[in-house]
């Protein structure tokens, strides 16, 4: 599994797979033998990003660690669409914790795995709520102990499972339960909220890293670079909500893809507090392109469109693309992602 | 719901016990595996499946790449030569950056299959005798797909050699004779009776000696339209289909030293691009209308140019002998109206010509088709025929340049397949039905029928995947080197050249298996049938929310309402 940009085969390493290339090159989710760590049958919406970012996530933890890994899970959407009693969707060992706590609980999992012996992965896995505000004093310690814990956020940028009510994470301007389009500066403030990834970094543990279902040769090499490290690591995974952002289910990737591609969730690694890799934006969008296709942001839009808002939203961006350096000279040639 | 009491300590669900829960009742629409009709294929006039074969050649699969050609035309290394490929015109690839170069890969295939020797599939023998009049790339066509279908062929021609335009129009330096010859041969590997230098004049006489089931006329439009131009006598004037003729037959015509083509199509180009390598010092080629309006192909335009042609557009020849005593003759100005058409402007100049080589069109040769009762023509002399490729006499077909009809090898040779099947349909008493029609081009009407095909407009693509790759460019010799000798002037791919500009092809419409739709399925819906065989949805699980459709690169997937 690759995500060097290979050229000349059709579609290169952009597909899932490519009949064209040698088998080490293609995903593990092209493999007819990928472990399916969430099947079917889960209660999921349809175009769920965050059931998608999960199997594409454990799926690549189960190749790399040859199966051996434990996954703890907060409450959440992933928890409750993947759990409803007396059936659950994960092919591997699976615990349930509670909304706050899975980075501890997962730190005590390693530990328990350390004293029998055992050469096991733990990971822990929440939503934004669990990990960036709930759960987020257990997860600074987590990092400050440098507990032997993969964790991964699914991020979709609000309290999803509840009926979408905000979190650190939701995006300036996002309408949300509690972020009501009301008054002067309707939904999320600007200002608000936290970087999560950042904050991580600011621990220094050993690695960390931001991926989206967008960029799943990206994404699976993020996480199995993150299995082969010992210590706390952080993955920070972009999953659009289709009912939470109220986008088109079969749009998920692509709203994902422009949340990438116009610099707004710039995709990096860090290892201990330093950034050392960014993936390079393949073809400049707007910020627009994003938010458009979004109920949430529709105040945006309408008969006069909120133009200062649209602006502070591309200001943000654009300081991503300067301060990740996100740009490379040579650039594909834009073309409008929107379908 | 049953809970397994065995399941050990701590441990609450059972593993896939979520299976149960069939997602696939929440669906209101369900994907779809499609196979649409890429623009390239559908802009082929012989109708070429070429996704098809260029998907083959990707995986260096030449042999079963070029089965797959001749499926629907026999001559892939003449095509790949002087096939004006609309193809490359209507491929998707244009939008992102340059059209696949087909012709060069079909070329590669065709050059290897006459390295190889291959040959293609032929059905059992039927008993049924056709005869085709006439050896061009139609009447080859046709005989060659009724063979396959098999039929007993034999081909009459009033050529020394068999090919016909192919032969005695296009110069060697477009279509080495070489290689014109080795895909012939294919046809007589194949069995096909070959009659050459046998003109037919009595058609009905033929029918009966021969017992035949059927004819296939394709007798081309090799009769030199006529005109008369003032002082005829003055300069030495040259019809340009017989000078193509007679260099072919080695007795290339005497030529001055500056030489003038009047007319602006291939014949023309050909003419005055030959006449230079005979020897001629200047060569002008005179036309009524401007570049843009001439029928001639603009690459050719491009190429007799680089050797040196001169051209004289919104011109005509008033006269051949502008002043005694002095070799020019005298051009009149011309301007396009408000239609685009030539109008005189009654301003003249002279222009110096020894030479005058006519290329001003020409007509087909039904003369001797006149006395059989039933048989049509329209005011051109062009037989007519109806959408059987069938002409007023039940069993007598015809195709290619002698119908009213676009006059390449090409179209010629569609003509000749699309009569063959006819022909097998009418010699088994029934009419020809195409396998599917062509739904509508944009827009998803959420209805799926199997026997309605849309196009794979580049709209359908997500051209997010697709790598950036210019395409490979064939070598050329140099203009001025070309005039030593009728030498061919492009070069052909090698093979990882031909390979790689074969997976260039986006495959518009058609599943490449890239694994985007299984990989993309957030309910692990979609099931990968192994290499060749593509996916299949589980509709047990699938949620329907048309991710993998959006994220299929080459839009191979439909969304289709779910009748609920
Ligand atoms: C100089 C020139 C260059 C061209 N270049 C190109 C090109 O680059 N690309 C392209 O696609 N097209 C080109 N064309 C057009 C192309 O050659 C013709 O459209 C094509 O050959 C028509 O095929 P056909 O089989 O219908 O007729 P033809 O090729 O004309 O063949 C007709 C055959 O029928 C035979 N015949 C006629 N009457 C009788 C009879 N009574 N009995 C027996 N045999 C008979 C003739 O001898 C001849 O062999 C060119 C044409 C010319 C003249
Ligand atoms: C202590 C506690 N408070 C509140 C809840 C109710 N609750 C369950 S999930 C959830 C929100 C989850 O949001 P997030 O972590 O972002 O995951 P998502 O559902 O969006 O994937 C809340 C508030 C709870 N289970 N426990
Ligand atoms: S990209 Fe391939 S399938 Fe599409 S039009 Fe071009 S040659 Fe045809
Ligand atoms: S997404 Fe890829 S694998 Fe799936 S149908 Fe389209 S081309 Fe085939
Ligand atoms: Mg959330």
């Amino acid at each position: 599994m690759k995500s060097q940009r290979l050229k000349f085969y059709q579609t290169g390493t952009f597909t899932v797979g490519n009949r064209l290339l040698s088998d080490e090159m293609r995903s593990v989710q092209a493999t007819v033998d990928r472990n399916n760590s969430l099947n079917s049958g889960h209660r999921a919406c349809q175009g769920c990003g965050e059931a998608l970012g999960a199997r594409y996530a454990v799926d690549a933890v189960m190749r790399a660690t040859n199966g051996q890994a434990i996954a703890v899970n907060a409450t959440g959407c992933l928890e409750v669409f993947s759990t409803p009693f007396p059936e659950s969707s994960w092919r591997l060992a699976w615990l349930h914790s509670l909304f706050g706590n899975a980075p501890a609980v997962a730190a005590g999992v390693s530990a328990a795995m350390r004293v029998r012996g055992k050469k096991v992965t733990v990971i822990g896995q929440g939503g934004d709520g669990g990990t960036v505000d709930i759960g987020f004093g257990c997860l600074s310690g987590m990092f400050e102990r440098n507990d032997d814990v993969l964790y991964i956020c699914y991020d979709n940028e609000a309290y999803m499972n509840t009926g979408v009510q905000r979190s650190g994470s939701t995006p300036p301007t996002a309408i949300t339960a509690t972020t009501q389009g009301v008054g002067e500066h309707p939904g999320q403030e600007f200002g608000g909220g936290k970087n999560a990834p950042r904050i991580a970094m600011a621990h220094g543990i050993p690695y960390v890293a931001t991926a989206s279902v967008a960029d799943l040769r990206d994404l699976e090499e993020k996480v199995t670079t993150a299995v082969g490290i010992r210590g706390a690591r952080y993955i920070h995974i972009h999953v659009p909500c289709p009912l939470g952002w109220g986008s088109d289910p079969a749009l998920t990737i692509q709203i994902a893809r422009a949340a990438v591609q116009s610099g707004l969730f710039p995709l990096y690694e860090a290892r201990h507090g330093r950034l050392v890799k960014a993936t390079k934006i393949r073809r400049k969008v707007p910020v627009t392109d994003y938010l458009q296709p979004q109920k949430r942001f529709a105040h945006l839009f309408g008969k006069t469109p909120n133009v200062a808002a649209i602006d502070r939203i591309q200001a943000i961006a654009d300081a991503n693309i300067e301060d990740y350096g996100l740009l490379d000279s040579h650039e594909d040639p834009p073309i409008s992602l929107q379908i | 719901m049953s809970t397994n009491t065995q399941l050990p300590f701590a441990i609450s669900l059972e593993l896939d016990s979520s299976l149960a829960n069939k997602t696939g009742s929440w669906r209101t629409k369900r994907p779809v595996y499609v196979d649409r009709i890429p623009p390239c294929n559908r802009a082929c006039p012989a109708g070429e499946n070429i996704q098809a074969w260029l998907y083959l050649a990707e995986e260096a699969r030449y042999e079963e790449a070029w089965q797959a050609l001749v499926e629907d035309n026999p001559f892939p290394a003449i095509h790949g030569r002087v096939c004006y490929h609309p193809c490359e015109s209507g491929c998707n690839r244009t939008k992102l950056d340059e059209p696949v170069s087909i012709h060069a890969v079909e070329r590669f295939l065709g050059d290897q299959a006459i390295k190889h020797g291959w040959l293609p599939k032929m059905k059992p023998a039927t008993g049924k005798r056709v005869i085709v009049i006439g050896s061009g790339p139609t009447g080859l066509s046709c005989a060659y797909h009724c063979a396959r279908l098999g039929h007993h062929v034999t081909i009459y021609d009033a050529g020394e050699k068999p090919g016909g335009m192919m032969r005695y129009g296009i110069p060697k330096y477009r279509l080495p004779r070489e290689v014109l010859d080795a895909e012939l041969d294919l046809l007589v590997r194949m069995g096909i009776r070959f009659v050459q230098s046998a003109r037919i004049d009595d058609l009905a006489k033929l029918m009966e000696t021969d017992r035949a089931d059927a004819v296939f006329l394709a007798c081309g439009a090799g009769l030199s339209k006529k005109i008369d131009i003032p002082n005829w006598h003055a300069r030495h004037v040259i019809d340009a289909v017989k000078m193509l003729r007679d260099i072919e037959s080695d007795s290339p015509p005497m030529l001055g030293r500056r030489v003038a083509v009047y007319g602006g199509g291939n014949t023309a180009l050909d003419a005055a691009r030959s006449a230079l390598r005979l020897g001629a010092e200047e060569v002008v080629l005179v036309y009524r209308r401007d570049r843009k309006r001439m029928p001639a192909h603009s690459s050719e335009v491009i190429d007799a140019e680089e050797e040196g042609v001169k051209m004289k557009w919104l011109s005509t020849i008033a006269d051949l002998q502008a002043d005694p005593g002095r070799d020019t003759i005298r051009i009149e100005k011309m301007k396009l109206n408000a239609k685009g058409q030539p109008e005189p402007t009654g301003e003249y100049e002279e222009l110096g010509a020894d030479t005058v080589i006519l290329a001003i069109g020409q007509e087909a040769e039904t003369g001797f088709l006149r006395n059989m009762p039933g048989l049509q023509f329209d005011k051109d002399g062009s037989l007519l025929v109806d959408q059987q490729m069938m002409s007023g006499v039940a069993g007598v077909f015809a195709g290619g340049d002698m119908t009213p009809a676009t006059r390449t090898v090409t179209n010629g040779v569609g003509n000749g397949k699309k009569a063959a099947r006819c022909i097998d349909a009418f010699l088994a008493g029934g009419v020809y039905e195409k396998p599917y029609t062509l739904g509508s081009a944009r827009g998803d009407d959420g209805v799926f029928d199997p026997k309605v095909k849309e196009i794979a407009s580049f709209d359908r693509l997500n051209p997010w995947y697709y790598t950036d790759a210019p395409k490979h460019i064939q070598e050329r010799l140099a203009g001025l080197r070309r005039l030593d000798g009728f030498a061919e002037i492009v070069s052909g791919l090698d093979e990882t050249d031909a390979m790689h500009e074969s997976r260039r092809c986006l495959s518009c419409g058609n599943c490449f298996e890239c694994d985007n739709c299984y990989g993309v399925c957030p309910d692990n819906a979609v099931i990968k049938l192994g290499p060749g065989n593509r996916f299949e949805f589980n509709y047990e699980y699938c949620k329907g929310c048309g991710l993998c459709s959006v994220e299929c690169p080459c839009g191979a997937i439909k969304m289709v309402e779910e009748k609920i």
